[in-house]
């Protein structure tokens, strides 16, 4: 009897090999047909004007660590705008003697949501270490307490204030647009109608607006001798605004789910709260994590317009150093510097929210 | 096989619909239903489509809302009062067509979520329970995967189990297998023939006439609406009385 041979003609058929070695890749993907020679060659040239210019001048001949003299006779890049003024634009107005408390709140608030960002950490007792930090942060932040001098929050300003405005303003947002986006669904009409006039009231209004009612309407209704925190009046009028655009993306995901989902959970007998915190929302949300994300980012970015309200955030802190004479003209590297920094933000982000995607797919 | 049958079917009523009538806005898609369905009973509900069939058997766990008469399932009566909705609901077991299982959570998490929210089982025996359905639709080994991972087949079994974990007095069927590949509609039929020889109620939209031959007490013709005709298995492929039923019949039977 013969045995069929292991390895026939048909299992070892390979994929076609599309391309061999360097030359063949090349050949085919950038020179296959004159029109996309012509592109490559366009492309080659424009990478060609610019790349080692700018390299040139934020590396070869950069200064790192000099006088702004020095700067001014040299032809690169002046990066030691960023050394010589670190403190201030990280921390603002914060006593300089104080500035340590500052840093290691935002080392709390970093290392916390780097350990936050595993999923199987999500137990209970995460969140008393969050209520913990919370409380350990604000202490740091505003003193008073335990021999730390109190500072006043009129000073706080750079990373810290655009760390805190984003990082609550964001986490603060999200649940209440989850539930503006319930609401709006609602049977009872009050409730319905309540949400809708909310959502489209805020999403009909520039963010700039809500921070000026913020800053100068509503302090005119408060009753004599009340004041609100110039931050908190801020914070509040981001977490509204950022809300309401957080709802209609979760109404979304919402309408996609499917009838058949609503009517297994009630046909077990679970209620409207546990079939929306059980079965809807954990799918709902899922599905809306791409625009979900692209809002927290782009509010995150927007907390940089505190600044018309007087609020001395990190871009307002680069923007006082550029208006320094000693410094003026060196724009171009401090605001790299700070595009960096948002950067890194929204990247991990946006990096985050592409890993959530991945853990949370059950290939359905 | 009939003398066995004839004995399990109890003479109390567990479902009881008296003068029942639903519109779909100004379609009256229900009829003046009436229907007891003892304890033990397994009925089978056939029809061609828009007859209504599904629509009567989801107004008896209130997914539907009928708008007039009176549904009384296990002694309560079907109002809008939610915690009598809630109850039935949980007495209630049904399968849908097109399986509605949770996608976002595992097969056994989609066992234990009723038991452990509704009836407030401990987790350990809800899963031991689910554990033990599993074993019984043969799919235990699948027990940690994801919906989205299983064939039609073992997705609706699955579904079974689901509601065999509540423990229901009463099963639902909502054309179980007519969302299945036609291979895999034996295995799920095999599961609610077992299930029906252990004394399950169940009411059953089906067009698998085999099945409604083989486990049916009572077979419901339903058209425009109304149940037209209703009979023995036997009497009813047999002797069909109505000519809508004969026509209905020898166009499923070829």
């Amino acid at each position: 009897m013969q045995t069929v041979a292991p390895q026939s003609a048909s299992t070892q058929l390979k994929p076609p090999v599309t391309s061999v070695g360097v030359i063949g890749w090349v050949k085919s993907n950038l020179f296959n047909g004159w029109f996309n020679s012509l592109l490559t060659l366009v492309c080659g040239y424009l990478i060609f004007r610019t790349v080692p210019p700018f390299f040139k001048w934020a590396v070869v001949d950069s200064l790192w660590f000099s006088t702004s003299e020095a700067c001014r006779n040299a032809d690169g890049a002046c990066w030691s705008i960023i050394p010589a003024n670190i403190r201030f634009i990280t921390f603002g107005f914060f006593p300089s003697e104080q500035q340590w408390r500052p840093l290691l709140a935002m080392v709390i608030l970093v290392v916390l949501l780097f350990y936050s960002q595993n999923r199987k950490r999500w137990r209970k007792s995460l969140a008393y270490i969050w209520a913990l930090a919370l409380v350990a942060m604000g202490l740091l932040m505003k003193g008073g307490l335990f021999g730390l001098p109190a500072v006043d929050s009129a000073q706080w300003g750079g990373l810290p204030l655009t760390l805190l405005l984003s990082v609550f303003g964001l986490t603060a947002a999200y649940p209440l647009g989850v539930v503006l986006a319930l609401g709006r669904q609602s049977r009872m009409p009050a409730v319905k109608s309540l949400c809708v006039v909310y959502i489209e009231l805020i999403r009909g209004v520039p963010l700039i607006s809500l921070l000026f009612m913020s800053s100068v309407v509503f302090p005119l209704f408060l009753p004599e001798g009340v004041t609100v925190n110039n931050i908190l009046r801020a914070q509040v009028a981001i977490i509204l605004f950022t809300a309401a655009y957080i709802a209609e993306v979760v109404r979304g995901g919402l309408q996609g789910m499917s009838k058949g989902q609503y009517e297994a959970a009630e046909s077990l007998g679970l209620n409207y709260y546990q079939t929306m915190r059980l079965i809807i929302l954990p799918q709902a949300l899922k599905i809306v994590i791409p625009p979900t994300v692209s809002i927290l980012i782009s509010a995150f970015k927007d907390t940089s317009l505190v600044v018309i309200i007087a609020l001395f955030d990190l871009l307002k802190t680069t923007q006082s150093v550029l208006s320094d004479p000693q410094w003026r003209g060196f724009s171009n590297e401090a605001y790299i510097f700070i595009a960096l920094i948002y950067f890194a933000c929204c990247f991990f982000m946006s990096n985050y929210s592409r890993r959530l995607e991945r853990e949370l797919d059950t290939k359905y | 096989m009939v003398e066995e049958k004839i004995q399990t079917a109890g003479q109390q009523a567990i479902i009881e619909i008296k003068n029942m009538h639903k519109w779909f806005g100004d379609f009256h898609v229900l009829k003046d239903i009436n229907l007891q369905v003892g304890k033990q009973e397994r009925i089978v509900i056939c029809g061609p489509s828009g007859s209504g069939k599904s629509t009567l058997i989801r107004c008896i766990n209130r997914l539907e809302e009928h708008q007039r008469g009176q549904i009384i399932v296990d002694g309560i009566e079907l109002t809008n009062d939610i915690k009598n909705i809630e109850k039935i609901r949980a007495e209630v077991g049904m399968v849908f067509q097109h399986f509605n299982l949770f996608p976002h959570l595992t097969i056994l998490e989609n066992l234990t979520l009723g038991p452990i929210w509704v009836r407030k089982v401990p987790r350990k025996d809800a899963e031991e329970t689910a554990m033990y359905y599993l074993e019984k639709v043969h799919i235990a080994e699948q027990a940690r995967k994801y919906p989205g991972q299983l064939s039609g087949g073992q997705q609706q079994r699955v579904a079974i189990a689901r509601s065999l974990c509540m423990k229901p007095n009463v099963m639902l069927f909502d054309e179980p297998t007519s969302a299945l590949d036609p291979e895999m509609v034996k295995e799920v039929l095999d599961v609610m023939i077992s299930l029906a020889r252990e004394g399950m109620t169940m009411l059953v939209v089906s067009h698998e006439m085999g099945f409604a031959k083989s486990v049916a007490h009572r077979v419901l013709f339903m058209d425009g609406g109304e149940i037209l005709e209703q009979n023995n298995p036997e009497d009813f492929f047999e002797h069909p009385q109505h000519d809508r039923t004969k026509l209905f019949l020898s166009q499923i039977l070829h």
